[in-house]
């Protein structure tokens, strides 16, 4: 389904033609370590998020897409290495503080407050509307375009909706403002065909809309089909970086990462 | 609340205990004074366990020492109400107000603010540590205890009631104090603000979220340090007004009063579900009525009831009645 409307933009610029490998990171991250207790998850992460575009992060199970990601948001803090945002050091700074920043951010669980109704979980992050009454209709139907469950159960609780309406609320709720820096644990997970197409349709007005988007992802066919830059984790290292053109070119290459991401 | 799947069984249990014991009692004039008391102490109660109950949802933090913030509210009373005698005495209702309603603003401005330093200094150093905040928040009230005996003096100070709001109007055969009514309303009023502020406005619909997952409130923006100070704040504040409250029901103040009460109010926030305010209105409502009809029917057991109550709700719905989703 398409958008409902125009949608504002984030910043005044245009979004690229085709992945420039030269293009400004806004996001990177430099040799960051992390560790949960006495685990050492993360072991020296470099990572650059360029502007504008969409960066997959792959690689399979543990091998530390989601630390990664919640090290970013201060959910977990870096024990050595420096996380730098739009130029600023975000190393120190806690997660409100870089929530502020414009960043977005669905976890791996979603994170949808159960007990409240889907209305009330989109106007909690839209930090700049007090009420219902002062959200940006316009961007509303322009989410409801993409999410129609959204709108459909508007004033349900959202802990009754099923775990694809759930997924589409999180992605939905991470959009209600404009966001610099848009970042997402799985979004195709547990989502129908049909719905995935949306997600990747909203994806895709967002980047041209100016969002950098960040994604960690297990499927492949989604990835391939909204990547424009890719980077394969494993043991909790960075051990591929480069354009998902790149990737979808080399056979060899995506016969070695896909048995590591899949 | 305005949910339409609400669920109403666990405020049904306050009219079917009510029910239960009538026959048992007999009178209906006893049963009737004996509900209205109970329905007194139930809402003098939930005032002073509201603010605990999202303490503990939103931030993890059991308080032990909530119970300080009850006599601090009643002892500043005794020096407010003691300063206004004049209005006191008067056998005009409206005299009496103009000297009971600012004797609760001052409690509770006076628990607001050493709520604010007892957060900072007691409770802030052992975050998500239970152990240590049971024994640092009972040791905080042991300490706030003695500096009341250092202010006010260590024996039991008279509260009386003003002059009006004393004795009974009868219904029927059945008498009611009219303080217990003028508790009733006290506590429905605090009881509307606070659902009022947690369904319609934004700082409520954020401490409805943080209760459920602060994590997510955070990565959402919002500093959830803040908004747990100003809940321990106000919180601390609304033990202040049902100290006065309870200094009134019971016309005497002691400097241990609060640590009396606690046992009441953890067993209140545990019966709803820790982290819900509804339920602890419901859990309120039934410890004050069992309180009641137990001190009349089987006086023996009546410290018993409300141990008894808690373990046959817990067998029931082993997360209080309303529990608190994603916790």
């Amino acid at each position: 389904m398409s958008a409902a409307g125009p949608l504002p933009t984030v910043a005044q610029r245009s979004p690229p033609d085709a992945v420039n490998p030269m293009s400004q990171a806004l996001l990177t991250l430099s040799g960051v370590h992390t560790h949960i207790g006495p685990y050492h998850i993360l072991h020296g992460v470099d990572l650059s998020v360029p502007k504008a575009q969409v960066t997959l992060l792959l690689g399979r199970n543990g091998a530390g897409k989601t630390t990664t990601l919640r090290t970013i948001m201060g959910l977990w803090r870096a024990s050595a290495g420096t996380l730098t945002f739009a130029g600023r050091d975000i190393t120190a700074l806690s997660t409100p503080e870089i929530a502020e920043r414009n960043i977005a951010y669905v976890p791996e669980n979603m994170g949808i407050f159960a007990d409240l109704t889907v209305r009330e979980n989109m106007l909690l992050a839209a930090r700049s509307a007090a009420s219902e009454k002062q959200m940006d209709t316009q961007r509303l139907d322009w989410i409801f375009g993409l999410f129609p469950a959204v709108q459909k159960f508007w004033n349900y609780p959202a802990g009754k909706l099923s775990g694809g309406q759930k997924q589409m609320l999180a992605v939905a709720r991470s959009i209600v403002e404009p966001r610099e820096l848009l970042i997402v644990d799985e979004p195709s997970k547990g989502l129908a065909p049909s719905i995935i197409n949306n997600m990747s349709n909203a994806f895709a007005e967002l980047k041209a809309t100016g969002v950098t988007i960040l994604l960690v992802e297990q499927n492949f066919n989604f990835a391939q089909k909204i990547g424009d830059t890719v980077a394969v984790m494993d043991n909790g290292v960075v051990v591929h970086s480069g354009s998902m053109q790149e990737l979808n070119q080399d056979a060899a290459l995506q016969k070695s990462l896909l048995g590591l991401a899949l | 609340m305005n949910n339409p799947d609400f669920d109403w069984m666990p405020v049904a249990l306050v009219p079917l205990l009510a029910l239960l014991v009538l026959p048992l009692i007999g009178s209906g004039s006893t049963w009737l004074t004996l509900t209205v008391a109970g329905l007194a102490m139930g809402l003098i109660i939930f005032v002073i366990a509201s603010g605990l109950t999202l303490v503990f949802g939103l931030m993890d933090v059991l308080n032990f020492g909530h119970g300080l913030f009850i006599a601090l509210g009643a002892f500043v009373a005794t020096t407010v109400l003691g300063s206004m005698s004049d209005w006191t005495m008067s056998d005009q209702l409206w005299r009496n107000m103009v000297a009971v309603f600012p004797a609760m603003l001052v409690a509770m401005a006076v628990a607001g603010a050493v709520g604010l330093a007892f957060e900072r200094f007691i409770v802030k150093p052992v975050y998500g540590q239970h152990l240590k905040q049971i024994l640092i928040t009972m040791g905080g009230m042991i300490i706030g205890e003695e500096l009341i005996k250092v202010i006010w003096g260590p024996q039991q100070i008279p509260l009386p009631l003003p002059e009006a709001m004393r004795g009974s109007i009868l219904i029927g055969d059945a008498a009611i104090e009219k303080y217990r009514i003028i508790a009733v309303v006290v506590g429905l009023v605090v009881f509307g603000a606070l659902v009022w502020t947690l369904n319609k406005t934004k700082i409520g619909l954020l401490i409805r979220a943080g209760v459920q997952d602060r994590e997510m409130v955070e990565s959402l923006g919002y500093r959830i340090r803040r908004l747990f100070i100003g809940v321990f704040v106000m919180g601390s504040a609304l033990a202040g007004l049902g100290g006065v409250m309870w200094g009134l029901y019971q016309q005497t103040v002691t400097p241990q009063m609060g640590a009396q009460v606690n046992v009441l109010i953890f067993i209140v926030i545990i019966i709803g579900g820790l982290g819900s305010t509804a339920g602890a209105l419901i859990g309120a409502l039934l410890v004050g009525l069992m309180a009641n009809y137990t001190g009349y029917l089987a006086p023996k057991v009546a410290l018993f009831s409300n141990i008894a109550l808690m373990a046959a709700i817990l067998l029931w719905r082993p997360q209080g009645v309303y529990p608190v989703t994603n916790r």
